[in-house]
């Protein structure tokens, strides 16, 4: 992504000095807005299944793996034999065409291979992202330019392409799941961290209580672990939560196209493969991966965006826009004791009086 | 009838009362300033006689009547006719209220098209015209130019034409010089007063600055707590104020002509710079922000550093407490080199936001100086805070509480409790009260005077404001580009300058004598006429 | 102008810089691999003479620069390949040979390039439509309950993966409603026609998807503009709000949407590889799975040195782009 870009996006997560935003300021925002609490009850709900995923599927008495071959109609090509794709007491959503493969427990071990390659490539890209970021940040002239260029060629590279290239030429012997979450992490996703972290690095640097704890006399590097690692927490944390979904999508479309997670570890891009010819005949073929992949993106998404606003209230106020009295007004009603003491001691300066004449 | 009638006004924004039943009038072609410290609600005001509080949620109650349109019960359609058209209104920071993609020229004959029925081509010509009046040299030229590409006094004069080109019978100004140099603004200022003079058109003046105040208007309304707290003819008000805080907002008021009752100097310098220079970027492209500067600091007393924008200032501060270094030059303290920080040498900032770490409570960040040189005795360090939280005029309590409580006035005070922890001999305090209020401002002074008497602190007092520098320094040193122009007692330089560029900024500070002031615009202007 | 003048040259010499640095990774990633690497790049199914002849063509036994010095020398200059009985010129750019194929590499793209335009083109035009669109809609609408509509719709077109959209529409309109028939590719120099109607659906999935990222971006940058202080400026001059939006907000968004578009149109030259693949397309990016997946490394190489070097262009594209709408970058 172009330079300019990532700075238009890196804007958005930037956090305003939050004033002592601990955990419960955190909370109490996310939980004022509906949709993001919503879609937090369903993430935890596809967690809790895929953690469950054993005992779901031991529940329903079937494994991902065991073929049925007596449930397909091989004189048909393969298609589930019976109405609604082969559903049944004992298969809960019918069986996969061609292989009889119970799709119930395809589909909740598809949801832990989905979600542990997202979080783990996640993990790994804020770790990169943050470290690259800081290091540019901090570091002298020469640090940053090289870098920075090395990131800029990560953040120019298609994903899909570099994984894809990449997942050709590593031997078939390496766990493909680890695999899969190590392409996605390295050539997506950090890069466009680090550019943001070391954006806020530079702002955190040049902010005036840094510059006040070296006068105290601290070194740079306990000035940087204890002032600027802390300002970094948000909108690290913002973005984290806005790659999980995208990193969703990215293992799902690797294994779309039979180079991701190799069968036959279920996988719910995998599923889709193969689903447009079977649509006729078991359409929950096409539908339940399609759909929990939908749902899955699209819960973390809104999850995300729920988070950035709950951790950076100017967003959330950006759909206000006004005068800078008005401004003022809201600061005001922000910080009601800061304003009442202030006006008792004579008009000092308060958080709200900054509009008038900054 | 009067150009304005304003008519028990109330502003809310939700439990907030921003302006509590406010009225006043104001006549065909008078001048009246609203006067008042932040929070007063004056630019509330403003901003409710252009109906701009409409749609914003705020609650807006009682009558406004801005040339014959009630703008309370008036449609949008003809507040639209209003805005601009017959009330125009200057803000205050010229850069950001132009629109960065557009010539100026263009913005200008947007606005006009709006209100007047021509083609773009002579809206275009009109736009050339105001431009031309507002004193841009080479309008047709300029006029194509884009905001970035205009000096702050331009695009400030830029914003003045484009109220001008519906020709409106009443003039809003917010603030229209507080993001200016001191000389610039002078300029705005008589650029005001001779366009209301050429055409008659009503001023309403919003400012915090009473001399900005004293140097425009005819009448002054004081503001305080949304409501007025006294009103009356600009001379009178200010010679003999009625109210008390009339009066204790003008005695806060720092006088650039009043001399300091000095402490005694003495002769020891603690900290001295020699020939010090400070480039940024390499290169062809390096610019010396400060370019062989000298000077000393001696112990007790004083040093006002005074500059515009740009004139390297708070470079200086900041390689005289060693955050940046030197690019060429040296600097001594108690005699030996000093590189690097040092706990003796400490700073006091102009952010009262930025210069506190927010996720950290008021005590952890006094505390640091003393943890940083190995103190580890908790009950000591708590003892200390308190002590310092005390002596800044805080309540020692407090130290668990985190900056965002603290009004802006407190939390410098905190800030120069942290600067007092490492028990420095020398604080540079750079632009210290600038982001404050004059009452506060007043109270902030007053404790770094206290603080030096007793500690024996030399400070040294970096700030664009004259007056404030006058009343705090001994010595004073005035910077230009990079360079010190002038160098000496403050006495001195204040009331007899050697060079020219000083005698210019002095002779630009707003006087609060609203005669003092009509003379000095009069001795302004001859020499442009000569 | 000479500012202008100055970035851009800035800008050209690191997209140089990227490609050079690029290529230096790409080599050493698929050359130094753990393993046979002639065996590799030869493919499964070679005799061990010609993984042999294909471990000379690559001066395996020469120090790393040198090889990587062969490999700069036939992109700029040309090499010769034998096939075992004749010698086959391959002249510059030479990206390599397919040992699978007997084929030029850059014969290979170069057919496939003009299906990959195609796609992308087409594309370009509904998401531009699309995505501005429905972003300055939403900008206007701000705070009412049309907006929240059309927020939630557009969190969903960025939830949803290109491949499920594009398999939900094929299976929708080809097959249930038979609107259409199922892609296949026609070129554009044979039936205009017939070519922009097989693409249709390839289209619109492909920008379905794209445009929801436009669609935030415009309307992020609208309302961030909409906050600064010159809005309130206009407003104060009674210049009516219609024209507000779309005179100065969306002047504010311009420079983000056309380097966004830069950007997303480079990559998606070659990275719309799951639109072509579900839809059969014959584009780079098909041809990219299919070199991957019966391990084809010469042309994995030279398809990712190709795709790098289209987005490499379109960051610099963008950037200048985003410069000459929004001048005062150069100045910072």
């Amino acid at each position: 992504m172009s330079e300019a870009l990532v700075t238009v996006e890196a804007a958005g997560t930037e956090s305003s000095v939050p004033a002592a935003s601990g955990a419960r300021q955190f909370w109490r925002r996310l939980r004022a807005q509906r949709a993001a609490l919503v879609a937090a009850a369903v993430v935890a709900l596809l967690v809790l299944i895929a953690l469950g995923a054993p005992l779901l599927t031991a529940l329903e008495g079937q494994d991902p793996t065991t073929y049925h071959p007596s449930l397909i109609d091989s004189a048909r090509g393969g298609v589930p034999v019976g109405s609604l794709g082969g559903m049944s007491a004992d298969h809960w959503l019918g069986v996969e065409p061609q292989t009889g493969r119970d799709l119930f427990a395809r589909l909740v071990y598809g949801a832990r291979v989905s979600l542990g390659v997202a979080l783990a490539a996640t993990v790994a890209q804020v770790i990169l992202g943050t470290v690259m970021g800081v290091a540019a940040g901090l570091g002298n002239r020469w640090v940053d330019l090289v870098l920075s260029r090395i990131t800029d060629i990560f953040v120019a590279m298609p994903l899909m392409i570099m994984a894809l290239a990449l997942l050709a030429v590593v031997p078939g012997d390496f766990p493909r799941p680890v695999l899969v979450a190590l392409v996605i992490a390295l050539v997506s996703g950090w890069s466009t961290t680090a550019k943001m972290v070391r954006a806020q690095t530079l702002t955190l640097k040049n902010l005036d209580y840094v510059a006040a704890s070296r006068l105290s006399g601290w070194s740079t590097w306990r000035t940087a672990v204890r002032e600027l690692l802390p300002g970094l927490a948000a909108p690290v944390i913002t973005y984290a939560a806005l790659l999980v979904p995208t990193n969703i999508s990215a293992e799902a479309a690797l294994s779309f196209l039979g180079v991701g997670v190799k069968p036959p570890t279920p996988s719910w891009g995998q599923m889709l493969t193969s689903a447009d010819v079977w649509y006729q005949a078991a359409p929950q073929y096409l539908l339940l991966p399609a759909g929990a992949l939908f749902v899955t993106v699209f819960a973390l998404t809104v999850l995300g965006d729920g988070v950035r606003v709950a951790l950076d209230p100017r967003a959330a106020s950006r759909l206000r826009v006004g005068t800078g009295s008005k401004r003022e007004a809201r600061a005001e009603q922000a910080a009601p004791q800061a304003g009442t003491r202030a006006r008792r001691q004579g008009g000092a300066k308060t958080e709200a009086g900054k509009e008038d004449r900054a | 009838m009067s150009l304005v009638e304003v008519t028990d006004l109330s502003v809310e924004f939700g439990p907030l009362r921003a302006v509590d039943s406010l009225s006043f009038s104001l006549a065909k072609g008078a001048a009246l300033a609203l006067v008042g410290e932040s929070g007063s609600g004056k630019s509330t005001v403003a901003g409710a006689l252009l109906g701009l509080h409409r749609g914003t949620g705020a609650r807006v109650t009682g009558a406004v009547r801005v040339a014959g349109t009630d703008v309370q019960a008036a449609s949008d359609e003809e507040l639209r006719r209003l805005r601009g058209a017959k009330a125009a209104m200057v803000f205050q920071d010229p850069l950001s209220s132009l629109d960065p993609y557009y010539a100026i020229g263009d913005q200008i004959a947007e606005v006009y098209r709006v209100h007047a029925r021509v083609s773009r081509r002579h809206a275009r010509a009109r736009a050339v015209e105001v431009l031309d009046r507002v004193g841009i040299p080479d309008a047709q030229r300029r006029s194509r130019s884009r905001p970035h590409e205009f000096s702050g006094g331009m695009r400030q004069r830029a914003l003045i034409a484009m109220a001008l080109a519906c020709e409106p019978d009443l003039l809003i100004a917010d603030e229209p010089t507080t993001a200016l140099d001191v000389t610039v603004q002078a300029q705005i200022l008589d650029l005001l007063h001779t366009l209301r003079a050429e055409t008659g058109m009503g001023l309403l003046l919003v400012t915090h600055d009473v001399g900005v105040a004293a140097e425009s208007v005819d009448d002054i309304l004081v503001m305080r707590h949304g409501g007025a707290v006294e009103r009356g003819p600009v001379g009178t008000v200010l010679a003999a104020p009625a109210e008390a805080y009339t009066r204790e907002l003008l005695d806060a008021v720092p006088r650039v002509d009043a001399r300091r009752t000095g402490s005694p100097a003495t002769d020891e310098v603690v900290l001295e710079a020699m020939g010090v220079r400070r480039e940024f970027g390499r290169g062809k492209g390096a610019v010396a922000a400060v370019d062989d500067v000298s000077v000393t600091v001696r112990r007790g007393e004083t040093l006002g550093v005074v500059g515009e924008s740009g004139s390297g200032k708070t470079t200086l501060g900041r390689m005289l407490v060693g955050l940046l270094e030197p690019t060429a030059g040296a600097l001594r303290y108690e005699g030996r080199p000093h590189t690097g920080v040092n706990p003796a040498v400490q700073m006091v900032f102009q952010d009262p936001v930025s210069s506190l770490n927010p996720r950290r409570s008021v005590g952890e960040s006094i505390a640091d100086p003393l943890r940083a040189c190995g103190e580890r005795d908790e009950e000591r360090i708590r003892g200390r805070v308190r002590e310092l939280l005390e002596r800044v005029g805080l309540e020692p309590a407090h130290h668990d509480r985190y900056p965002h409580e603290f009004s802006g006035g407190q939390r410098q005070r905190i800030g120069i409790a942290r600067a007092l922890a490492a028990e420095p001999r020398v604080i540079v305090c750079d632009e210290p009260v600038s982001a404050l209020d004059v009452t506060t401002q007043a109270q902030v002074v007053a404790l770094l005077g206290e603080l030096q008497r007793e500690l024996g602190l030399a400070l040294v007092f970096i700030a664009h404001d004259l007056a404030v520098v006058r009343q705090v320094s001994d010595h004073v040193a005035v910077m230009r580009r990079g360079r010190v122009v002038e160098c000496g007692p403050a006495d001195e330089v204040y009331d007899s300058p050697r060079e020219s560029y000083t005698r210019r900024l002095l002779a630009a500070v707003p006087a609060l004598d609203p005669e003092l002031a009509a003379q000095r615009r009069a001795a302004r202007r001859e020499p442009a006429v000569a | 102008m000479n500012g202008l003048t100055g970035f851009v040259l800035r800008r050209v010499i690191g997209a140089v810089v990227t490609l050079f640095a690029l290529s230096v990774i790409i080599y050493v990633v698929f050359y130094v691999t753990p393993g046979n690497v002639a065996q590799i790049t030869c493919g499964p199914r070679c005799s061990p003479a010609q993984v042999h002849q294909v471990a000379q063509q690559l001066h395996l036994d020469d120090p790393l620069y040198v090889r990587y010095g062969h490999f700069l020398q036939g992109l700029f200059a040309g090499q010769d390949f034998s096939t075992g009985t004749s010698v086959e010129h391959c002249a510059a750019p030479c990206l390599g040979q397919s040992y699978q194929t007997d084929q030029q590499v850059t014969d290979i793209i170069l057919a496939k390039l003009p299906v990959s335009f195609s796609l992308v083109l087409g594309a370009m035009v509904i998401w531009l439509l699309l995505g501005v669109g429905t972003g300055v809609l939403s900008a206007w609408r701000r705070g009412r309950f049309s907006e929240r509509v059309l927020t939630a719709i557009t969190l969903a077109g960025v939830a949803t993966p290109v491949f499920v959209i594009g398999l939900v529409l094929m299976i929708v309109v080809c097959g249930e409603l038979q609107l259409l028939p199922f892609p296949q590719y026609v070129n554009f120099t044979d039936d205009p026609e017939q070519w922009a109607w097989n693409l249709l659906l390839p289209w619109l999935s492909l920008a379905l998807v794209e445009s929801a990222n436009f669609a935030r971006l415009t309307r992020a940058s609208m309302l961030e503009t909409l906050a600064e202080d010159h809005i309130r400026t206009f407003r104060a001059y009674g210049v009516s709000e219609r024209a507000v939006i779309a005179r100065h907000a969306l002047r504010g968004a311009t420079a983000s949407v056309i380097a966004l578009n830069a950007v997303t149109f480079g990559s998606a030259v070659g990275g719309a590889v799951l639109t072509e693949t579900l839809f059969g397309l014959p584009g780079v990016g098909q041809e990219l799975v299919h070199a991957v997946k019966v391990v084809d490394l010469p042309v994995v190489v030279g398809m990712v040195l190709v795709i790098g070097f289209f987005v490499v262009l379109a960051n610099a594209v963008a950037d200048v782009l985003y410069a000459v709408a929004d001048r005062r970058v150069v100045l910072a």
